[in-house]
């Protein structure tokens, strides 16, 4: 980064050692940044591969909108529907937990937290979303699901809204880091600006500085709703996989990523279920693919807003 | 208006300290109403901390202890049982160094604060927004556009909206920090039209870098200096401002208006 000292020399400020390191760490960069790239373009052609026959055989309508999933029955039939649903309401019963909590935590850490406190929730957010969702589901079948059952009268606790619960509490870390971020990004002159008029923090903080975040705010919750869409083992434990579209979120459910997960193990590698279930993978990451994408071109947006 | 001014300040041995570090000490001044008071000096010298001190800002930032003595209209501020710092900064107003107009319409930004206040009539708040966005003198200028984002005017224009949103609370005071410092010279000599205008119903307390503008636009000047970093800076003098540009009463003021440092 610095410039050679000794202009007059500059052999001895950059020996050719260590000219040819800098073009090697260059191409190393290079070739790093673009394979993340055509990873993801081999992701999605895998499966568009491994899905091809069920495609053309079941046909991508017909598995989206079939109401049965009976996979292995004779005349099998592979309806999406119980899946979609299932997904659906896992993820509603996560975005209404994790929302209002995700968004308030945000605003108090930003707002309000003084400095050491701030640094403290941080971290412990930080240790939120490195814990193993396994240890989630574990809590949640021993503690939540039982609490789900007694409390709402139900025949099992293991409900998608006992597992919507729990994906709630797994996308907090994601929508408070951002929503923070968002909320720290707004420039610190608005909020001088608004106290400077006589109006309280809390005036300040609702009519100021959320309206100003609130396009990375909408990116923070559409980023926690891919996670709550795509999360797996949380699901699988606490869902019930039910092969019935539950009408309410207190029904058992299944998911998308918790059929694929449950079901793969036990299939023909190269059959027809096999394919199906790659099939069900190409919808469930096209649909995070386009929530993510959604949310990065708004958190761009807002970025741009700012940099005046 | 004229009869019996409002919006005087007298502060006796302020001083202001970030953390450990007194940055100004010492400070006993008068401030006239109805006036402008300019105060001017080299940069570090205690003037935009002294002038967050009238509408208690410094609380804001955190880790700064205030002590001394301020009165406003002889209502000690400093006391948050006599006067919350949130209903001072309703009679004393700030505008800030840099334009920073709020991210909604020009209507919006102007009527923010007599929304907060609770004034929800339209009626009411149209009138306001007319008002004080012609004491703003911008009025000529966005009166078919109210619904216009306040990004897109110029920096002149938004700092005029700026002023304007301050006015909309009807204030006592208004307190500028340096605010022409970040436009061109036309919008900069409009926000001086605008403060000449002003300070018929208003007291003016105004921090500027620019010693041609505090000779042009005010009544009295205050001299401020830290004459070495392990001393807190302090007021010098404070005077008449004709006074004070032609014959002060320190060798430092006439040193420093003379251009011989800072």
């Amino acid at each position: 980064m610095s410039e050679p000292r000794n202009t007059t020399r500059p052999s001895i400020g950059r020996p050719g050692i260590s000219r040819a390191a800098e073009g090697l760490a260059k191409t190393i960069i290079i070739i790093s940044g673009w394979t993340a790239i055509a990873l993801l373009g081999a992701i999605a052609a895998y499966l568009f591969i491994e899905s091809r026959s069920a495609i053309s055989e079941v046909g991508l309508w017909s598995m989206i909108s079939g109401e049965l999933w009976y996979p292995t029955s004779k005349t099998a039939q592979y309806g999406f529907l119980p899946s979609e649903t299932g997904t659906l309401w896992v993820a509603i019963v996560a975005l209404m937990l994790c929302v209002p909590v995700g968004v308030a935590s945000a605003v108090y850490i930003s707002e309000f937290a003084d400095k050491r406190i701030k640094d403290v929730y941080k971290s412990v957010i930080e240790f939120m979303a490195g814990i193993p969702s396994v240890v989630l589901g574990l809590i949640g079948l021993s503690l939540l699901a039982p609490w789900v059952r007694t409390t709402f009268g139900l025949d099992t606790g293991l409900t998608a809204f006992a597992a919507g619960l729990m994906v709630g509490v797994m996308c907090l870390p994601t929508i408070i880091s951002i929503a923070e971020d968002a909320l720290h990004a707004v420039p610190s002159e608005l909020r001088m600006g608004s106290l400077a008029l006589g109006n309280t923090r809390w005036q300040t903080t609702y009519r100021v500085t959320i309206p100003a975040a609130s396009s990375g705010i909408f990116a923070a919750i559409m980023l926690g709703m891919g996670r709550a869409i795509g999360e797996t083992m949380v699901v699988l434990m606490l869902a019930g996989n039910s092969g019935i579209i539950p009408n309410t979120p207190f029904l058992p459910a299944r998911t998308l990523p918790g059929t694929i997960a449950g079901e793969l193990g036990e299939v023909v590698r190269g059959g027809q279920h096999y394919s199906v279930l790659f099939a069900m993978g190409l919808v469930l990451f096209m649909v995070t693919f386009v929530i993510n994408l959604a949310a990065d071109s708004v958190l761009e947006r807002q970025r741009r807003r700012w940099r005046r | 208006m004229v009869t019996n001014p409002t919006g005087s300040f007298d502060l006796e041995n302020v001083s202001v300290a970030y953390g450990s570090e007194t940055a100004v000490a010492g400070v006993s001044m008068h401030i006239v109403p109805q006036s402008v008071t300019a105060l001017i000096g080299p940069s570090g010298c205690g003037k935009s901390t002294l002038l967050r001190c009238l509408n208690r800002m410094n609380d804001e930032l955190g880790n700064v202890k205030v002590e001394g003595s301020i009165r406003f209209d002889g209502l000690d501020i400093m006391d948050n049982r006599l006067l919350d710092p949130v209903d001072l900064r309703r009679r004393v107003g700030q505008v800030f160094q840099k334009p920073n107009p709020f991210p909604m319409s020009i209507y919006d930004n102007v009527a923010y604060g007599p929304k907060t206040h609770g004034t929800r009539a339209k009626a009411e708040l149209d009138a306001v927004v007319e008002q004080a966005l012609k004491r703003a003198a911008l009025w000529n200028e966005v009166k078919d556009q109210l619904k216009k984002h306040a990004f897109e005017l110029s920096g002149g224009q938004q700092q005029r909206l700026c002023i304007a949103r301050a006015l909309a609370t009807m204030p006592e005071v208004l307190l500028m920090d340096e605010p022409a410092s970040a436009l061109d010279p036309i919008s900069s000599q409009q926000i001086e039209d605008t403060i000449a205008e002003l300070k018929k119903s208003v007291t003016i307390v105004i921090v500027t870098h620019n010693m041609q503008q505090a000779a042009r636009i005010s009544d009295r000047t205050a001299f401020m200096l830290r004459e070495s970093m392990d001393r807190p800076a302090g007021l010098i003098e404070i005077g008449d401002t004709r006074v004070m540009f032609t014959n002060p009463g320190d060798k430092r003021t006439e040193s420093y208006i003379t251009g011989r440092f800072g």
